[in-house]
């Protein structure tokens, strides 16, 4: 970002204070008002039909629609959450905070961002959504504590479930951001103290658009709510409940290094001859071929990097199960339950082959010092 | 001793069997080493256009499809009244007599008696193995299709994997894919051996039968009591 859109940013932000909010106004109304120039709304337009995994030529459809309709309420949860999902949207550029959040959004309540605090803050949510029942949108972020009644998790005094149930349960459709609030992520790694699940787990029966990753990338949410703008409902779903356009396909099918993985050329050791010159991580336990995410399309802040991009293998953290099902994380392989850590299946594997190949050998040296079976014996015997 | 041996020609494995025998003895070759390879990659390609990897993926999934295709044409073989290669060979443990021979042949690898059931054709331990063997290729297609058809999520054969994805992840997938390919292993030198045992030490012409599809035998071969099977695989009522 330069200076001047530094400067012009803050000029936005000054003229917000003088312009009434008026939850009626169209989106392209409020823009307007906003000093927000077609170039790049238009400009907007066009980054979420690619991230929508639409043609261009809905580019002109996408700024029509967002032109015409109202903005949604939206409220947001923390739950069990290191916070990390608003961090990424807040340091979001495309579009920048002041453009989600003031302009296209109408977020009601976010504990992290909001003004207000405690009792306050706790009766805006009440009275939101008591107003706009079925019509507003919930987002969380952090997985549900469920264990001893859900105990483990509360805001306001009230148990995260119980929130949940009440939010998500009045909600147009709920958006479970990061891998914790889809999965229950890093908090339902073995041996989940707190009971953490999923948002759909935690509340089964609503409608929950999971945009798992940690963090979740800010195109996809910007792009899930776009959609749900543009098109009036929520875009197609895998079967973990992502949407197809961003989760639809695998991270080692897109992958930049995917030449390499094809050529038999890999990473041996970190910082060797292979990884200055970009091999692919195969060999350093990257979890792309197990994962599916837009990661090497979409990229992260302002599409300047993603892990692989960096020279680190995939982690794997949009996959359901994440953290368990991904370790470790250096190795291609997760270890065999029950067995010591560092016994990988291979080397089990291996033993075994070793151990029955000994005990038949064991067996022909015995069977061989026999004498050969005479056919005529069973005759004999008969 | 003064009676002469009278050998009878059994045909126990026909045409079809024989082929499928050998289709699966090479892909599982193939599959183990190209499989040890896609896991371990030890073969470096030189350069970025080598497609070092692409061939041995492309040899693995070839191979795979050859071993899904040579199985589930067994078990459609199956399906006929052959004595030695239909389905009702397979289940010996579902019968008295079958249980008794599975007995004589735990005792016969144990060296406590060195007698051999009445079997021509597959001795009931074996089938028994077989039965096992057939569990873990369906184990090793699931997990290996799965795997296979996630480069085209939507597309038929990952709708038809479905149940599969939903058991289990991905990673849990290749590691039971990788313990599968341990347990086939273990198997083909149980089943080398054996044929070494039968033939070599017991005089049962195992080994020239899977090319040739004949056993010469003094033996008989009982499938139940009072039903035998004869010199073409067709069963036979034997009186009592």
């Amino acid at each position: 970002m330069s200076e001047h859109d530094v400067e012009s940013r803050c000029d936005t932000v000054k003229q917000n204070g003088d312009v009434k909010q008026n939850r009626e106004d169209t989106i392209g109304e409020i823009l307007r008002q906003r000093g927000v120039s077609r170039r790049d709304f238009l400009k907007f337009c066009s980054a979420m039909t690619a991230a929508m995994a639409l043609p261009a030529s809905f580019a002109p459809r996408v700024a029509q629609a967002l032109d015409e309709v109202k903005r949604p309420t939206l409220v947001w949860l923390e739950m069990q959450s290191c916070t990390g999902d608003t961090e990424a949207l807040l340091r979001s550029a495309n579009p920048t905070v002041a453009e989600i959040v003031l302009d296209i959004l109408s977020v009601d309540y976010h504990e992290t961002i909001m003004a207000a605090a405690g009792h306050q803050a706790e009766e805006a949510l009440d009275k939101t959504i008591a107003a706009y029942k079925g019509k507003y949108i919930c987002v969380i972020e952090g997985s549900i504590a469920m264990k001893d009644g859900g105990i483990y998790g509360s805001t306001g005094g009230k148990s995260h479930v119980d929130r949940a149930r009440q939010v998500c349960g009045g909600a147009l459709a709920t958006i479970a951001v990061g891998t914790c609030a889809s999965y229950g992520g890093i908090a339902a790694a073995v041996p989940n103290p707190t009971g953490a699940v999923g948002v759909q787990e935690a509340v089964p029966g609503v409608t929950v658009i999971n945009l798992p990753g940690c963090p979740v990338n800010a195109d996809n949410l910007t792009a899930t709510i776009v959609h749900y703008l543009v098109f009036g409902k929520i875009p197609a779903l895998d079967s973990h409940g992502r949407p197809l356009f961003a989760y639809g396909k695998r991270i080692h099918d897109n992958c930049e290094r995917r030449p390499h993985f094809d050529a038999g050329q890999y990473v041996e050791q970190w910082g060797d001859e292979g990884h200055r010159k970009g091999f692919c991580l195969y060999k350093m336990g990257c979890k792309g071929p197990a994962t599916f995410h837009n990661c090497p399309t979409q990229r992260y802040n302002e599409k300047t990097s993603w892990p692989v991009g960096a020279g680190h293998p995939c982690a794997g953290c949009a996959e359901p199960q994440f953290w368990d099902a991904m370790g470790p994380m250096y190795k291609r392989l997760p270890n065999v339950p029950g067995f010591g850590i560092e016994h990988t299946a291979d080397k089990i594997g291996l033993g075994m082959a070793i151990g029955v190949g000994a005990a038949f050998a064991a067996h022909g040296v015995i069977s061989s010092l026999r004498k050969d079976k005479d056919p005529a014996e069973k005759t004999k015997e008969d | 001793m003064s009676e002469p041996l009278v050998f009878k020609r059994y045909y126990v494995w026909q045409l079809p069997v024989r082929i499928c025998h050998w289709v699966n003895a090479l892909s599982i070759l193939l599959l183990s080493i190209t499989g040890f390879l896609i896991g371990y990659p030890v073969i470096a390609g030189s350069s970025p256009d080598a497609y070092v990897m692409g061939w041995v993926r492309f040899v693995h999934f070839v191979a795979g499809y050859a071993l899904l295709i040579s199985v589930i044409s067994r078990l459609l073989w199956s399906l006929n009244d052959h004595c030695f290669s239909g389905w009702r060979e397979y289940f010996p443990f579902l019968t008295r007599e079958g249980w008794k021979n599975i007995l004589v042949m735990l005792k016969f690898y144990f060296f406590i008696d060195r007698k051999t059931p009445d079997a021509v054709g597959h001795n009931p331990l074996a089938v028994t193995a077989y039965v096992g063997l057939f569990l873990i290729f369906f184990g090793m297609f699931a997990s290996g299709f799965a795997l296979y058809a996630e480069h085209a999520p939507g597309g038929a054969m990952h709708g038809m994997l479905k149940p599969v994805y939903l058991l289990m992840s991905t990673q849990t997938m290749r590691l039971y894919h990788h313990l599968g390919m341990w347990f086939i292993i273990c198997y083909v030198i149980n089943h080398i051996y054996s044929v070494w045992l039968l033939d070599v030490k017991e005089k049962g012409g195992e080994i020239t039968s899977i090319f040739s599809g004949y056993k010469y035998t003094t033996k008989l071969h009982v499938f139940s009591e009072g039903k035998e099977c004869d010199e073409n695989g067709c069963f036979i009522k034997t009186k009592k």
